[in-house]
């Protein structure tokens, strides 16, 4: 399993996301609160470009006529059908039991380590003073 | 390249839904000031300054509006300029036609508003406008899209005019009526149309949808959007049941109907009900000559989007069988937020005879394309 630079730091503000291709796969790297997590550009359900679509909270009602947003921006809600899957785990929210969403390990890693290997850096420019999102893949 | 997108293209010719003929495909306008070419000064003004009257009680929006962006579309298919999905044929192209090779694809226009008009003649010169319009914009520029004849389905002599207008027209494939009507469709006010549609070539194509002002189920009207788009079945079940206890068969045999977009998995249960009751009621009903479920199998065809997704994906084959694999046709429902993919909808394999006929050979004898 090797690991790939896909981004630095900075370049993929909370909320935002980032599509990029890695041995073929699409893939879709996400900035939840500051944490980074990966899903491949890939529905489950159809094959539609999952990670395109709207990143939106998960809608709880404990009773009928009971709403509440939970979990602000974790759901990601597939353009075609409107399946929605847990950015973090990649687990779907309307068939939990049979289908879920590929993910990949994400990490932060300093440019000083990138700069050592073994990584595949495509297409970012690698310095060392900055800090860089790797997916593993 | 870390930002370059995989090509989408489906290159592999093996595959059995590559060349298929989708039977249900959305035009849409720009503006709807696109159908102003094709009405006269005096209905161009209408629209302008008064507008389309529907039988719902709400304008500008519908009854239960969708999720998704654009009311229901899509989410990938919007176009860079941002005009509404299905208006942009390169689009289109892109994203289904050319993406998979489609033979033909079948034309469903939900715009116009010509069939739930309460001013009918106003209803009848957008039904006209309407199918000028599609030929304009998308058959004359890109032949392998058929339309569909618009009619204004209380206002029977232009639909009966229209209907002779375009019979032998090879741009036109079939009449388009919505289910949610006034009255079921087998009712004698609406029989010479259906006449006059067969005696066209035309079939007829029921495509989900309709403002008809009745409450959208039998028990009262739904709360939510996800009782509503179920609830489209119920006004499918009650024409087919309407166009058979009425024998409209009887009277225009060579009359065939296709239920686009209201599932399917529904119609062997209601050919078995409706023939369990004929054999015990069918003194009411002495025109019918043969159990329901023998004019169901001749003259009714299915197309397949939304897909149904039984629990155990094998079922599919059963409901298939029961229905008859000879008059199911695969429709994407292009470019809608619950279209169907041709290759992931199918969750079972089907046998390589029935994916033929199902994504090919039925439309292709049914609207006699090539």
């Amino acid at each position: 399993m090797a690991k790939h630079v896909v981004a630095a730091v900075g370049e993929i503000p909370p909320g935002g996301r980032k599509l990029v291709t890695i041995r073929g796969r699409e893939i879709g790297v996400f900035n939840l609160d500051g944490a980074f997590y990966a899903l491949v550009n890939r529905c489950p359900h159809q094959g539609a470009a999952l990670c395109t679509g709207a990143v939106v909270s998960r809608l709880e009602a404990p009773l009928p006529g009971e709403y509440r947003l939970a979990q602000a921006g974790a759901m990601l809600r597939c353009p075609w059908h409107c399946w929605e899957f847990d950015i973090r785990t990649g687990q779907s929210w309307c068939d939990p039991n049979d289908i879920k969403a590929r993910t990949y390990n994400v990490s932060v890693e300093p440019g000083e380590a990138l700069a050592k290997g073994p990584f595949a850096a495509e297409t970012v420019s690698v310095a060392v003073e900055q800090e860089y999102v790797v997916v593993e893949l | 390249m870390n930002v370059t997108l995989r090509d989408h293209r489906i290159d592999n010719p093996a595959q059995s839904h590559l060349g298929f003929i989708d039977c249900d495909v959305h035009p849409f306008y720009r503006s709807p000031a696109d159908f102003d070419p094709f009405l006269s000064e005096r209905w161009r003004e209408h629209r302008r300054s008064i507008g389309h009257r529907s039988r719902q009680g709400l304008a500008r929006t519908s009854l239960y509006p969708r999720m998704s962006p654009g009311n229901g579309m899509r989410g990938d298919a919007w176009p860079k300029d941002g005009s509404p999905p299905g208006s942009d044929l390169e689009l289109m192209r892109e994203q289904l036609l050319d993406l998979f090779d489609v033979r033909y694809g079948l034309l469903a226009p939900l715009v116009g508003g010509a069939a739930a008009e309460r001013n009918v003649e106003f209803g009848a010169a957008m039904a006209v406008a309407v199918n000028e319009w599609q030929c304009a914009k998308f058959c004359d520029p890109e032949p392998r899209l058929k339309a569909s004849v618009q009619i204004t389905l209380e206002h029977e002599e232009s639909a009966l005019a229209e209907i002779e207008q375009r019979a032998g027209d090879a741009r036109f494939a079939q009449v388009n009526i919505p289910p949610r009507g006034l009255e079921p469709l087998g009712r004698h006010r609406y029989r010479k149309i259906l006449a006059a549609s067969a005696a066209a070539g035309f079939p007829i194509s029921l495509h989900l949808g309709g403002t008809s002002g009745h409450a959208s189920t039998g028990g009262g009207w739904p709360s939510f959007y996800h009782e509503e788009h179920p609830s489209y079945v119920q006004s499918m079940q009650t024409l087919v049941t309407s166009l058979v206890c009425e024998g409209v068969f009887e009277e225009i045999p060579d009359l065939k109907v296709v239920l686009v977009e209201g599932g399917f998995a529904w119609l062997p249960a209601l050919a078995w009900r409706l023939d369990k009751h004929w054999k015990r009621l069918r003194a009411e009903v002495p025109q019918l000559k043969r159990a329901p479920s023998e004019y169901i199998r001749e003259h009714f065809w299915v197309s397949t989007q939304p897909i149904e997704e039984p629990e155990r994906p094998a079922d599919m084959l059963s409901i298939i069988e029961w229905i008859g694999p000879e008059r199911v046709m695969f429709s994407t429902d292009y470019p809608h937020w619950d279209q169907d993919d041709p290759r992931y909808a199918f969750k079972v394999k089907l046998p390589e005879d029935w994916a033929r006929m199902i994504y090919r050979e039925n439309a292709q004898a049914l609207y006699r394309l090539d």
